[in-house]
């Protein structure tokens, strides 16, 4: 029997439209064989969470480039707990202070990947990740 | 009369000839025989195949075997003659320097306000806004959308109150300005010409730059309001006002700079950027205005990228192509419009968050790129930029990268001193002609705007984008600090932006609110609802909202109200 696929929302929050990074993931996702779902630009915490449930996906990832991280990522997650979306690893890509990590990962983000991170180092996160739950 | 216009308008050559086919002469195949083939069997070269940062390829040797039937006289011309290969103008940088002109903005207008100052006193010599999100999307910064976005990767603007603190103190009829801003340009341009008339500056005598380009937003940086058709409009609308009242202004700065960063080769960033500006000598065409009016006041700005010659030769073959357009298709008459300007930006996405402070000599090579290529303005990144907006420490030392440049390493000594080289040659040459090939396939298309509809240039960039990515994770291409050379390092420390910023921008809305006419507002809104609806000119109607501190974001409203707002189809 074929393994399910892992479907991804790659997600891109806040007023900032430079969407290189969220695409090239997008794209390096589902050539690693997962579904892939992106929500196009200037998407609302709201809009994520509900896109989340209705597409039911075990993973969320995040582009935020313009500094509003602490604010989109606390409304999401709270979000999602509210919709029993507990289980879902979400995960953020993009320019993030280091002295913000720790409040990022405490508020329930799985993993945070900065500049320069490899498109395959992601593709192996999400599989342990998703394979341990 | 100036030295540049006394050129007489002339046929415009054809593209260079292309060097597929060569055929070395007999003294280079001897070389081959004899010394090359002894060489690559002892020792095989590094890589099967060189390749520019664009993925081009570069061949291990040019000769005169490159350039066949070349006419120096015909491909190059003279300094500040057709076909401006080798600049625009006759004496380039031992005239006069380009103007060093720093990209900033954070927080609020007293925040920016004061950086200004801090980078004029340094010795920059022209100033270039930096707008936040919010204003960069038509919203006020207490608007629910602005939340947690207000003055972070920019300043804050949402009045013309905001405005006459952000140039407090600065003479606009002194200082060149650029403004990074594109679908509520006429807006904070209003704001701008407003604050220039209160400090009594003549607008025929100011000088600056809007960006404006709303084109580029739809292909790369993807900050629009409003759909094609009307956005258009708004652009058109600023040339015919930029004509009449403030000929010395650029109303637009064509841009390559945003496509380059969204991952697109050198030749689709040069591509597209011409053919954008093609699009809008059209559009200005259909409206009835002058070309020989309105071309002069069009500037252009690229990336510099890391590839050194790709770079060189993009910025050569830019002016070459923009002067054969010029005369072929829009039959124009007058050498301020075939010479094409440009300012440039080193490569943002080329900064690696990792070992920072190698980011100086990416950067200070990036520079050298602009400068031989003929730059006439440039801004240089700082350091610390793949990580937040610049600390003043990082930005001083960006602005020192261009005085060295400028007055240590002897390269503003003469013209164009890469002219002649073969390999640059040859590279300018099929640079043009990957371009060539481009901006026909989008003619074909029905245009600019047609091609945008159907995703192309989106597409192509997409494309160029994931191949990139896909060599540097397979180490195919090194990236010092990244894939390579890693090394464990300490966090930098980079610049803060005031977390009250948002609170005081409220605040401080809250009390113009309270303060102006309302009546007069909604009257002024109302007329520019009505003039939105026809044919008129906006740009007189923008301005006297502006003037009676209607907001940007009330302001934007009403345009929303009649042009409705623009999505996109995602691609990925």
């Amino acid at each position: 029997m074929p393994e399910k696929k892992i479907r991804v929302l790659i997600a891109k929050p806040g007023l900032d439209g430079h969407d290189r990074g969220a695409k090239v993931i997008a794209r390096a996702l589902r050539d690693a064989g997962m579904e892939v779902i992106y929500t196009g630009l200037r998407q609302t915490p709201e809009m994520i969470a509900s896109a989340a449930v209705q597409e039911d996906v075990d993973v969320i990832g995040l582009s935020i480039l313009s500094g509003a991280h602490n604010t989109i990522c606390p409304q999401l997650m709270r979000l999602l707990r509210d919709k029993g979306m507990s289980d879902v690893t979400v995960l953020v890509g993009g320019i993030i202070p280091e002295a913000d990590i720790p409040a990022l990962k405490q508020s329930g983000i799985a993993e945070i990947f900065l500049p320069g991170t490899s498109t395959q180092d992601i593709v192996e996160f999400i599989h342990k990740r998703v394979a341990h739950t | 009369m100036s030295e540049e216009s006394k050129v007489t308008t002339q046929a415009a050559p054809p593209a260079e000839p292309s060097s597929v086919h060569r055929e070395p002469s007999s003294k280079e195949q001897a070389w081959e025989k004899n010394t090359l083939q002894a060489t690559l069997e002892k020792s095989p070269e590094r890589q099967a195949e060189f390749t520019t940062v664009s993925g081009y390829p570069i061949r291990r040797l040019y000769t005169k075997a490159d350039l066949p039937h070349w006419d120096p006289e015909r491909a190059l011309g003279f300094p500040g003659e057709p076909p401006y290969t080798r600049g625009i103008h006759s004496t380039m940088h031992r005239g006069r320097l380009w103007t060093m002109r720093q990209f900033a903005g954070f927080g609020t207008a007293e925040d920016t306000n004061q950086r200004f100052r801090y980078l004029l006193s340094q010795g920059q010599t022209g100033l270039s806004t930096a707008f936040d999100l919010p204003t960069l999307m038509g919203y006020d910064s207490d608007h629910a959308l602005s939340e947690g976005e207000v003055g972070k990767c920019g300043v804050a603007i949402s009045s013309l109150a905001d405005m006459e603190v952000l140039f407090d103190k600065i003479p606009l009829a002194n200082v060149t300005t650029s403004m990074t801003i594109n679908s509520p340009a006429a807006v904070i341009w209003a704001m701008y010409l407003a604050v220039a008339e209160k400090q009594g500056a003549d607008w025929k005598k100011i000088s600056g730059t809007l960006q404006n380009d709303i084109l580029k937003e739809y292909i790369a940086q993807k900050e629009y309001i409003y759909p094609p058709e009307p956005s258009m409009r708004l652009v058109i609308d600023t040339f015919e006002f930029g004509v009449k009242n403030t000929p010395k202004f650029n109303t637009i700065s064509i841009s390559g700079y945003h496509i380059r960063e969204a991952g697109s080769t050198a030749i689709q960033e040069l591509a597209f950027t011409l053919r954008d500006g093609m699009e809008y000598v059209e559009w200005g065409m259909r409206r009835g205005l002058d070309v020989d009016q309105f071309v002069p006041q069009l500037s252009f700005f690229f990336n510099a990228h890391n590839d050194f010659f790709e770079e060189i030769a993009k910025y050569r073959a830019a002016r070459r192509i923009w002067y054969k357009a010029m005369i072929e298709r829009y039959k124009s008459k007058n050498p301020r419009s075939w010479a094409l300007r440009f300012h440039s930006q080193t490569a943002g996405c080329s900064l690696t968050a990792q070992q920072p402070f190698n980011n100086v000599v990416r950067t200070a090579v990036q520079a050298l790129a602009a400068v031989l290529g003929g730059t006439q303005s440039l801004h240089t990144n700082s350091l610390d930029e793949a990580w937040a907006l610049p600390t003043e420490f990082a930005a001083t030392i960006a602005l020192r990268t261009q005085q060295i440049i400028a007055h240590e390493t002897g390269v503003t000594n003469t013209v164009d001193p890469l002219g002649g080289s073969y390999f640059v040659e040859t590279l300018t040459n099929e640079v043009e002609r990957g371009a060539w090939d481009y901006i026909e396939r989008i003619d074909a298309m029905g245009g600019m705007v047609a091609a945008i509809e159907r995703s192309y240039p989106q597409r192509e960039i997409a494309e160029a984008s994931y191949r990139y990515q896909m060599a540097v994770d397979k180490k195919e291409k090194i990236i010092v600090g990244v894939n390579d050379y890693v090394a464990e390092e300490k966090p930098l420390e980079t610049l803060q932006i005031d977390e009250t910023v948002a609170h005081r921008q409220a605040e401080r809305l809250r009390k113009l609110r309270a303060e102006r006419s309302k009546a007069e507002v909604d009257r002024r809104l109302n007329a520019l609802r009505a003039a939105a609806k026809g044919k008129d000119n906006l740009m007189p109607f923008i301005y006297d909202a502006v003037k009676s501190y209607a907001t940007l974001g009330e302001i934007c409203d009403a345009m929303r109200d009649i042009f409705g707002t623009y999505e996109e189809v995602a691609i990925t």
